[in-house]
């Protein structure tokens, strides 16, 4: 074959290869767009409501938003006084790390004065952290004083949910968006961010 | 009557090379006529590679990969299904069992060489294989949807949302949910029982042809294709067929046996081959005390979980894997199996095992102080092997390997 003919067959192969590489990604999006989470998922995942002022003060309880773990705790106020004592074990006491949603609003990082909302999901690795509110040595702190303690690879957390240093976990606990109307906390959606 | 089949055959044998492949495979294809047991887990291998294939496709049959229905399915064949908890176990010790031959069958190329000139494309395809069976193994762990299924996968799906900016919603595109769901299961199950089984055996096959093509190697490193004899056969070679496959029959008898006492009397192994947690239905809310991996995946879970920052963790571990990939490449000795090489070789291969036991052993127990240091000592153990592996194969003195096996 000629020179002048292998250029041309060249420019041929290139051009049909261009356009049927170009085809390619139309192609591959349903394929890869089946993988999003469908609209039934979606609806199921829509905010949860309830009604917080039965709770006891001190009470951790725990709901279900997206089938993740959501906590809520109702503070007193000598424990939100004593948040002040872990502060030196603190990674990031003021959540810069991440960005949160109501920062610097209350001590309980929520948009209440008593109530912390914040995801049960640990930064580290999804576990669920457990609750310990007692302020006694533990196995894993001998200086503890109420907090959340991940039994997955040992995280630790104050009560409002702030990471500590040198554990696994590298942020805060999630604050998810909430809204309070009157006792009643939506979990999932804020009207006002 | 055998007239009208020999016929028969030569009709199809014009048509398919039949004969020519089971010669130049099987019946004329020379192996080295000295090796040793280490040679046998290849073979292993393929035999649970088929009793997993075998027992997966009667599993599928009762099983339900829907949320409500997962975890009731698996108990349905447990004790519903007539021989339905056999079949069960033969899968869940076959998953184990795979993995013990293969990093036997891993080791075995680490102590002789098995990854050296010519043979760079078998151990690279033989460590994709590992790469799709790790897949395969954690696919498959979730499918029973039991509280470690939930939690072990809660926490792999977690790794994805550590690499930055499109971690988050990658790990929601990997979920197809908010939560690892019954839509999380079914796609994991289109994945276990389809996907990866073709890629698997795609490349066994490949494997194959690739080692066919240079030659299998023995423990002596010896060249065979050096001194042939007049058809161009090796002088030290013998058929693969029926000198090897004989020889392998008996390996696999004891190996059978070994599998079939697990089977029987050890199906959990002790919380090792399924773990306890999973006879529990997976409950997003809970997460069990204690979430250990199975063990095959313990080393790795170690080093994930040495390194504080999730990302660091996910490269480090991700790096131990792919590691394996570029052995062919670190290892600079003019000699092949551990028998010839120096004294440096010997003690990185012995340190490198301890540290991979170690971390293995550390991945099933909780964390502690001690336990976190030996888990990084460990981490640095195993990739020093790796890394100062082109400066202590080729600064030390190795022995003369013989011409002849």
């Amino acid at each position: 074959m000629q020179d002048k003919d292998k250029t041309r067959r060249k420019v041929l192969i290139g051009l049909t290869s261009a356009v049927g590489l170009s085809g390619l990604p139309f192609a591959a999006t349903p394929f890869i767009a089946a993988w999003n989470p469908s609209a039934k998922a979606k609806a199921a995942g829509a905010p949860v409501k309830l009604d917080v002022s039965k709770m006891q003060f001190g009470q951790q309880i725990q709901v279900s938003w997206r089938k993740q773990p959501v906590f809520i705790i109702r503070h007193t106020k000598e424990s939100l006084a004593s948040l002040e004592l872990s502060l030196s074990k603190l990674a990031d006491p003021n959540s810069d790390l991440i960005s949160e949603p109501y920062k610097g609003l209350f001590p309980t990082r929520s948009k209440s004065s008593e109530y912390s909302v914040m995801s049960g999901v640990c930064t580290h690795l999804g576990c669920a952290p457990k609750y310990f509110p007692e302020v006694e040595p533990k196995s894993w702190d001998a200086t503890w004083s109420g907090g959340f303690f991940c039994p997955c690879h040992g995280s630790m957390f104050d009560i409002v949910g702030r990471v500590f240093k040198g554990v696994p976990a590298p942020t805060n606990l999630i604050v998810p968006p909430h809204m309070f109307d009157g006792s009643i906390l939506t979990i999932g959606e804020d009207k006002e961010l | 009557m055998s007239e009208i089949a020999g016929k028969l055959f030569s009709w199809v044998n014009d048509r398919l090379p039949i004969v020519n492949t089971f010669e130049r495979h099987l019946s004329k294809h020379p192996v080295p006529s000295k090796v040793n047991f280490w040679y046998l887990f290849g073979a292993l291998a393929s035999v649970v590679l088929i009793i997993q294939i075998v027992s997966g496709i009667w599993l599928i049959m009762p099983y339900s990969n829907t949320e409500e229905e997962a975890f009731s399915s698996i108990e349905y064949i447990m004790r519903d299904v007539d021989y339905g908890w056999v079949i069960r176990y033969i899968h869940t010790t076959g998953a184990s069992m795979f993995f013990a031959v293969v990093y036997l069958h891993m080791f075995r190329g680490l102590l002789y060489g098995s990854y050296q000139k010519p043979k760079e494309l078998v151990w690279i395809f033989g460590c994709t294989i590992y790469l799709a069976m790790m897949a395969e193994g954690f696919l498959g762990y979730v499918l029973p949807y039991g509280q470690m299924s939930y939690w072990g996968a809660q926490v792999i799906i977690s790794l994805f949302g550590a690499i930055p900016y499109i971690g988050e919603s990658l790990e929601l595109w990997v979920r197809g949910d908010y939560y690892i769901s019954g839509i999380t299961v079914s796609r994991f199950f289109a994945l276990h029982v389809v996907a990866l089984p073709l890629v698997l055996i795609a490349l066994v096959f490949l494997h194959l042809v690739a080692l066919h093509e240079v030659g299998a190697g023995n423990p002596e490193g010896v060249d065979i294709e050096e001194f042939l004899d007049d058809d161009g056969v090796p002088l030290d070679s013998v058929p693969f067929f029926p000198y090897k496959v004989l020889n392998a029959l008996v390996g696999i008898g004891v190996f059978m046996t070994v599998f079939a006492i697990i089977m029987f009397f050890f199906p959990e192994g002790g919380g090792y081959f399924i773990e306890m947690a999973n006879f529990q239905e997976a409950n997003p809310l809970v997460t069990p005390d204690h979430i250990a991996p199975v063990w095959y995946y313990a080393p790795f879970f170690t080093m994930l979980r040495a390194v504080p920052d999730p990302l660091g963790g996910l490269i480090v571990m991700g790096s131990a894997v792919a590691i394996f990939f570029v052995v062919p490449w670190l290892d600079r000795s003019n000699v092949a199996s551990i028998r010839y090489k120096g004294i440096y070789s010997k003690i990185a291969l012995v340190l490198f095992g301890v540290s991979f036991l170690t971390l293995g052993y550390l991945g099933t127990v909780g964390v502690t102080e001690v336990r976190k240091t030996m888990s990084v000592v460990c981490t640095v153990i195993y990739f020093a092997y790796f890394l100062l592996m082109p400066i202590y194969t080729k600064y030390e003195k190795t022995k003369e390997v013989p011409k002849r096996l």
